[in-house]
């Protein structure tokens, strides 16, 4: 079943165009690697995916819903409720420690204290990370900060896990650590994971993959606007 | 390779075939004609010899074991630097020069475009193949391995079609 939809979606900062037209369906549960050089719009797709950016044209449908056309208020709920975010920093609060930081989204939720707490520590232990609950992410490794990070973004068991260059900080093993468990715990949870990435290595972790270019889907992934000697295109 | 497998100890033809498909799970695996005439081969220069005979139900079996020059040459070869790529040859290479020179640019892009997929494809069967939870690290190494090199083709590939469109644009503009 088509969970997020994207359909001719248009952004541009300024004059610049970001997006020219993206129309993209993801089924729940999938995995879906968004790929494609710098500058060709993937992450203003995720951000315009997750609510975060409305489109100037276009529609995002979230379970048949179009979501563009909410208020931000309903779609900051949204937000909170039925999506995960995961960047590329963990962006974790360097003054809350790393069970605070990961209890937040449900606290923000109004789940109460305790229950917030005992749920971030089950994500931690899942994660390899419980030993380190009570530290300040200043005290941790850039692994061990991303994968509270992850705690952080799967503790309100989120429908969708929007992550971006989720690895890109990390060196490769710790990288593909982190990424392994990210894999496996959406595959547990039936979480949709629109993941993206520049990287063929990282992309391949998922189900299927779509190629951005200059803001357009590109179906060849080799640059549908090449032109090859010969002249004809 | 087969110097380093009896470097653990003495072994029959048999087992160094089965340990040399186990380190090497992503290889081809070797064939036993392969194993008998290089251990022939390994003898004649000095660097094996036979250390004993089995029999276990079946046909006679000599085992071999390394000679102190078999040891000696097979310190120098992991002591020895590898050429790194002293010749750019590969099937793919060649192919895709000729795609881009080809006149029908329309076939050269369909290659182009099909070969991108079979990469990723395999790129994605690698990275399933190492995360399993049953993997072993020989299966890992080797997947890590296969998996570095298509994702260099597959860079190579699209640095190439943008060098391309780059040379095109500035030739026609």
């Amino acid at each position: 079943m088509t969970q997020l939809q994207a359909r001719g979606v248009v952004k541009a900062y300024g004059r610049t165009p970001a997006l020219r037209g993206v129309t993209l369906d993801v089924t729940e549960g999938e995995i879906v690697a968004v790929t494609g050089p710098s500058g060709c719009g993937k992450s203003t797709l995720l951000h315009c995916l997750a609510g975060i950016l409305r489109p100037d044209a276009g529609e995002v449908s979230w379970n048949g819903h179009r979501i563009d056309t909410w208020s931000e208020a309903a779609r900051s709920r949204l937000r909170r409720t039925e999506f995960g975010v995961l960047l590329q920093f963990g962006q974790l609060v360097a003054e809350l420690t790393a069970a605070e930081n990961v209890a937040l989204p449900l606290l923000l939720a109004g789940t109460g204290r305790r229950a917030a707490r005992t749920a971030a520590l089950s994500w931690m232990d899942r994660l390899g990370v419980a030993e380190l609950a009570d530290t300040r992410p200043g005290e941790m490794s850039g692994g061990q900060q991303q994968r509270c990070a992850m705690a952080r973004a799967l503790v309100t068991e989120p429908r969708v896990l929007f992550a971006d260059e989720p690895t890109g900080a990390l060196d490769t093993l710790t990288g593909e650590q982190v990424l392994t468990q990210l894999v496996r715990l959406a595959r547990e949870q039936r979480t949709t994971v629109v993941l993206v990435t520049h990287e063929p290595q990282i992309a391949a972790y998922a189900d299927r993959e779509v190629i951005l270019r200059d803001g357009m889907v590109d179906h060849t992934g080799l640059g549908l606007d090449t032109p090859l000697p010969g002249g004809r295109r | 390779m087969l110097l380093g497998l009896l470097a653990a100890g003495s072994r029959h033809g048999y087992e160094l075939k089965r340990a040399h498909d186990e380190r090497l799970p992503r290889a081809r695996p070797l064939a036993f004609g392969q194993v008998y005439s290089t251990l022939g081969r390994l003898q004649r220069d000095g660097l094996v010899a036979p250390s004993g005979q089995e029999r276990e139900g079946g046909p006679e079996r000599t085992a071999y074991a390394l000679t102190a020059d078999g040891r000696a040459a097979l310190e120098r070869w992991l002591a020895e630097v590898e050429p790194p790529m002293p010749y750019v040859a590969s099937t793919l290479f060649a192919k895709v020069v000729v795609a881009l020179l080809v006149a029908d640019a329309d076939r050269a892009r369909d290659y182009l475009v099909a070969q991108r997929q079979a990469h990723t494809e395999r790129l994605r069967e690698l990275t399933a193949v190492k995360t399993a939870p049953s993997a072993s690290l020989d299966d890992i190494v080797a997947a890590d391995f296969a998996i570095a090199h298509l994702d260099a083709d597959l860079r190579w590939l699209r640095t190439t079609l943008d060098r391309v469109a780059d040379w095109h644009r500035e030739v026609h503009s």
